[in-house]
């Protein structure tokens, strides 16, 4: 069946069940209850003054009753520095333990160890938000015969509390615990800020083990994970290493290119419209998104502007403008470098939220829903607008869904900011090899050689235009980057679908093909 | 023509190309070896324009090597002159 993008789409996989067809960003939501029910976890009942510390993670591993088939679920707080979800994996392939589903927030380059894992029976199912590096490239391959389900930040929330996504163990590492399991991510000599993304595997999971590094007196706080849902508690030498969690996409650019793309970018939300007293804002953290906030920074101090609030993944740069008093607030899903975890823990302006009330479409109204502007990026868009976060242009999966599509679906303006080439692959396609983000949610590319308004928004369009930016049709961008980069010969796929591309209500709005491999070598 | 000694032009960065040219003994042909992070999308119009290159200076007992990083065709095409160019010593540069 074609879903409304034009996607085909199958209407039932083995190990992952029927597809719904994704038919528009709010289409499911308009009618304001969800026919899908809550499914809770079990209740438990622990007498006063009993012990949930364990001697080591295989014990507390051991007591949450491992069977084959479990649902295995982690955070990715700590991104490239985590250690506890391929030390729990290889826990559970040492005791014998087959067919997992694993269900984690994110997973990382610092995850590739898990990949014999993938082979060997050990794990058969994957639900993520991203998929990188050694383990992206093997599930484009086909190294799983059911395939990955990516979901996004808010969808996820979904998944789990709708029983699509039912978690047997979550394994949680906190940066500072007590021995009731109350915990956060805030403070410790591994924090790494909000463990937003967390809270809801401990309140559906029907075990839940806390693992730290920092074991404080009771009570540890702030009381990010509380202890009702705790069963088991685990001291280890460390957790991982948090000089890493500032890696992979967090980086700011000192690009020329990145940076002309970041300038025009802030000179749109300028001119949008939107910018006005009161607005709240987000930017993502790859490549050109993140240096739009330095813009935005001076554009706010020059004009005298102060914003509600900053949502998402926290930067430094979005602490230095709550410092700056540019910002009421902070929400805190995930924070991105060290500065944070003190501004999380020390400014009471600067608030921990967890990943339901950042983006979870199920519920009485998310943070997303009250975004002004947000600024995010592409590996590929298309002339409909539609965006790729998760297929590279080699056909790997290399990317994560996260927050893209639930802030673009919330924010008045959704500003996709990105080159358009990169390493002579051309960035705006006719169409996209994998649709995460729809393009009625898209609102304006911008480029370092033009900018495209969705035609859906022409006020917007006037608006930039009476300032003078240089707006193109996005047909005639995509035809004048081609010229540049020579059309690219198509890549080759099978008819075995890898992945399933969930939107955030649940339904499915694409899916990725098993890749051919070929060599990056020819004789002539 | 024929090339007089071994060359190089071009560097291994991001969106560019190294060329390394060998000369071979007389009607050894053409050995075009490419190496490309983007072969599969480019490869077909990456040996059209080498091939077309080595026509036009009319070198045919040659060994190209090229390490390609995604880099447009002007630039192919000026690093493949220069390699090209230094092989038949009418034009200074690095020599290997």
């Amino acid at each position: 069946m074609l879903n409304s993008l034009g996607r085909e789409i199958p209407e039932f996989i083995q190990g992952i069940g029927t597809l719904e067809p994704f038919q528009g960003a709010w289409t499911k939501l308009r009618k304001g209850w969800m026919d899908e029910p809550t499914i809770p976890a079990p209740n438990k009942a622990y007498l006063p003054h009993q012990n949930k510390l364990c001697n080591s993670l295989e014990e507390a591993i051991e007591r949450s009753g491992p069977h084959n088939g479990m649902t295995v679920s982690f955070h990715h707080h700590l991104r490239n520095g985590d250690i506890i979800l391929v030390k729990t994996l290889a826990i559970l392939h040492n005791m014998g333990i087959r067919d997992i589903t694993l269900a984690s927030s994110s997973l990382i380059e610092c995850h590739d160890p898990i990949f014999p894992f993938l082979c060997d029976g050990t794990i058969t199912r994957i639900y993520s938000s991203g998929i990188r590096s050694q383990l992206g490239r093997a599930i484009a391959m086909g190294a799983l015969d059911i395939p990955v389900v990516i979901q996004s930040h808010g969808g996820r929330v979904r998944g789990i509390h709708t029983g699509k996504v039912q978690i047997d163990l979550a394994v949680i590492a906190a940066s500072a615990a007590d021995c009731e399991g109350n915990a956060t991510g805030a403070s410790g000599k591994s924090a790494f800020g909000s463990i937003g993304y967390a809270v809801i595997d401990v309140r559906y999971a029907k075990q839940v083990v806390v693992v730290t590094d920092n074991l404080v007196d009771y009570p540890c706080i702030p009381l990010s994970i509380t202890q009702n849902f705790i069963d088991h508690v685990v001291v280890v030498d460390s957790i991982g290493d948090a000089t890493k969690i500032a890696t992979g996409t967090t980086r700011i650019t000192n690009s020329p290119m990145d940076l002309r793309i970041a300038k025009l970018a802030a000179e749109v939300i300028e001119n949008s419209g939107f910018f006005v007293p009161g607005f709240s804002f987000q930017v993502g953290a790859g490549g050109a998104s993140l240096a739009v906030a330095k813009f935005i920074r001076e554009k706010m101090k020059t004009r005298d502007i102060k914003g509600s609030f900053l949502l998402g993944g926290i930067t430094s740069y979005c602490v230095d403008m709550l410092n700056d008093g540019l910002f009421e607030t902070i929400f805190d899903v995930q924070s991105f470098d060290a500065t944070v975890s003190n501004s999380l823990l020390n400014n009471r302006r600067h608030i921990e939220i967890p990943a339901a009330l950042y983006a979870n479409p199920f519920n009485c109204g998310c943070i997303t829903n009250k975004l002004d502007v947000v600024v995010l990026g592409a590996l590929e868009i298309d002339v409909d607008f539609n965006v790729n976060v998760i297929t590279g242009s080699e056909g790997y999966v290399r990317g994560a869904s996260g927050g893209h599509s639930d802030t673009a679906s919330g924010a008045k303006l959704t500003v996709v900011a990105c080159p358009s080439f990169r390493g002579r692959i051309p960035i705006i396609k006719k169409r996209v090899h994998t649709v995460v983000t729809p393009g009625e949610t898209v609102h304006v590319l911008v480029t370092e050689r033009g900018i495209a308004v969705n035609p859906a928004f022409k006020e917007l369009e006037e608006n930039l235009r009476k300032a003078g930016l240089n707006i193109k049709d996005i047909h005639d961008l995509e035809i004048e980057v081609d010229k540049i980069t020579g059309v690219p010969d198509p890549l080759e796929y099978t008819d075995k679908i890898v992945g399933v591309v969930e939107y955030r209500d649940g339904t499915v709005i694409d899916v990725i093909h098993q890749l051919l491999e070929k060599s990056d070598y020819k004789l002539y | 023509m024929k090339p007089q000694t071994s060359s190089q032009a071009g560097t291994f960065e991001s969106s560019d190309v190294i060329f390394l040219i060998e000369p071979l003994p007389e009607k050894s042909g053409r050995k075009i070896e490419l190496f490309s992070t983007v072969l599969h999308q480019y490869g077909e119009s990456f040996k059209k324009t080498v091939v077309e290159m080595l026509d036009q200076y009319e070198m045919t007992d040659v060994h190209l090597i090229a390490r390609d990083k995604g880099a447009l065709e002007p630039t192919i095409k000026a690093r493949l002159e220069t390699a090209i160019k230094r092989s038949l010593g009418i034009h200074e540069g690095t020599v290997i």
